[in-house]
């Protein structure tokens, strides 16, 4: 559904985007994740025709460049910022690009509706929330029922609230079978909606892996505080440090640094040994 | 090239317009003085009321020289760049529409609004005189004073859309476009007669230095239309007679279609390739 063949963009002598080849299948949900300036964004602006570049991408059979309109009429866009027209109402917006793209104009409303801003359709959008507004941008992303989904960034201007009510309603457009291909360096983002994770740097993917590999594959580790009573810290230390973990004291606890996946495993070596943990927070 | 696109887009410009205080500003102002100039048309000859179709374009030549130019590059000079700074020029980019059809829709809701508002002022002004019995004299030289002032408005659009391909503020591509609007409406005339006494230009040389500035060609056809010659203006104006006669209509109208179009296909070919969205 999406082919990138050997996309290389540069801005002067920095190279955003060197030599990049992928390829998404139809229904497929691939993240791209990475660090700010890995190329992510540079990669979707691409794809969505708004940078030039040397190479080929090709959207539905469309190529991105010399069909642009057809590859883009292929395409719901969900941008990191939300970029409308603050001094039109929510749904004189969402009727303007149903016009651009030459969808129903009667479907404007169901999905104003689904994504939660049934109420909110005559306010002006200036005056929506961030979260509302990405909500917006979902909405505005679904019309016309395009198969393929490019998101960048999605919840990441978003505060806690608004980000896991909006991956719920992404998990849902996920479950509908689209085509997702989104930009992320979130990992609750990338274990909902992902299936699978396409990990850049300087502009080249690194490597592929399953979204939950990725903390494996990254090297991530936790560091996992552990409080007990006085007189079981130097037992339990011993236990930990015996059991191939490195452990330290910290006053009233324990801090014991363990891999993604395998947080549970301290507390449940200690209990073993008879020792009751109490308390614990992660870093 | 879809035309639904472009009208969905030139209705969106026309709507902004709309809701834009300075455009409604110079309307308002733009209609009043109209109003205002073909009162007081009479008043040098110490005639109190509204005067006829012919005097009134004569005064109101130096209305539309200045207010016009100031409203259309104004206008102009915000449309990509007010976008680019909002954002959503990305975000409008990324749909299923085609740079050429974003800028084409763009232009011609703007230069619909300017024509709506330029026929306000002068239909109004042109209805009081008419209902104040100026009628009796021929309205023909007012209506083309209408048309000059149009293509006059269109040069000055086109010149804000170049600013502003070529800006990613809309505050910095304003600040341009007061800046050459005060080079056209003062160091033009100025500059020129200052450049003509340096430089003691000939008659010639003037006369084509006065061809590049869009608004010293209005005016030079607004007076050809109401006065039949250019006399007025002095031995350039009567050089130009002499030398052009009858065609010299043609070489302003052919000035003007080039301000017209050689600014937005600049700004046009900026656009096209403007990759710091």
């Amino acid at each position: 559904m999406i082919t990138f063949s050997d996309v290389t963009k540069k801005f002067g002598s920095y190279t955003a985007v060197d030599s990049l080849s992928l390829q998404v299948a139809e229904g497929e949900a691939v993240a791209l994740w990475g660090p700010n300036g890995a190329g992510k964004t540079t990669a979707i602006k691409c794809l969505l025709g708004l940078l030039a570049y040397a190479g080929r991408i090709t959207v539905n059979g469309y190529d991105a460049h010399k069909q642009g309109r057809q590859a883009r009429a292929a395409i719901g866009y969900v941008p990191q910022q939300q970029s409308f027209y603050d001094d039109m109402t929510t749904l004189e917006t969402a009727l303007f690009f149903a016009k651009l793209k030459r969808a129903p104009s009667s479907q404007v409303r169901a999905l104003l509706a689904q994504v939660g801003l049934g109420d909110q359709q005559h306010k002006v959008v200036g005056a929506l929330s961030g979260g509302m507004k990405q909500r917006l941008a979902l909405a505005l992303a679904l019309q016309g029922d395009p198969p393929v989904l490019v998101m960048d960034e999605p919840t990441s201007s978003l505060d806690a609230a608004a980000r896991e009510q909006l991956l719920q309603l992404l998990a849902q457009v996920r479950g509908g079978g689209k085509t997702i291909i989104f930009s992320s360096h979130r990992m609750e983002e990338v274990e909902t909606l992902a299936g699978r994770v396409l990990v850049m740097e300087q502009g080249q993917v690194r490597f592929t892996c399953d979204p939950h590999e990725l903390p494996t594959r990254l090297g991530w580790r936790a560091q996992v505080k552990l409080r007990m009573a006085p007189l079981a810290l130097d037992a339990a230390l011993d236990v930990l440090q015996a059991g191939g973990f490195a452990a330290r004291r910290n006053g009233v606890g324990v801090i014991v640094e363990v891999a993604h996946g395998d947080k549970a495993r301290p507390i449940h070596m200690l209990s073993q040994a008879d020792i009751q943990v109490t308390d614990f927070e992660m870093e | 090239m879809s035309f639904v696109t472009i009208w969905t887009l030139a209705q969106k410009e026309m709507r902004d317009a709309l809701r834009n205080r300075w455009f409604l500003l110079y309307t308002v102002a733009f209609v009043g003085l109209s109003l205002a100039f073909s009162y007081m048309a009479l008043a040098g000859a110490g005639i109190a009321g509204f005067a006829g179709f012919g005097r009134t374009a004569a005064s109101l030549i130096n209305l539309v020289l200045l207010i016009v130019p100031l409203m259309a590059l104004t206008i102009g000079a915000q449309s990509l760049a007010g976008e680019q700074e909002r954002s959503t020029l990305a975000y409008l980019l990324a749909q299923p529409v085609t740079r050429l059809e974003v800028f084409v829709g763009k232009y011609l809701g703007l230069l619909l609004s300017l024509l709506a508002s330029l026929t306000l002022g002068f239909g109004i002004a042109g209805l009081v005189m008419a209902l104040n019995g100026a009628g009796a004299s021929s309205p023909a030289s007012y209506i083309r004073l209408v048309g000059q002032t149009f293509l006059l408005s269109l040069t000055m659009l086109s010149s804000g859309f170049l600013i502003s391909a070529f800006t990613r503020r809309a505050g910095a591509a304003i600040g341009i476009g007061l800046f050459l609007w005060l080079g056209f409406v003062f160091l033009g005339d100025l500059g020129l007669m200052g450049t003509a006494i340096a430089l003691k230009l000939p008659i010639e040389q003037l006369f084509v230095l006065a061809l590049l500035n869009p608004l010293q060609v209005f005016k030079m056809a607004s007076i050809l239309d109401i006065n039949a010659t250019l006399d007025i203006l002095g031995p350039a104006g009567i050089y130009a007679m002499q030398e052009f006669g009858r065609s010299l209509r043609f070489l302003f109208l052919g000035v003007m279609a080039l301000w017209i179009l050689a600014p937005a296909l600049l700004a046009y070919a900026r656009f096209a390739t403007k990759s710091d969205l």
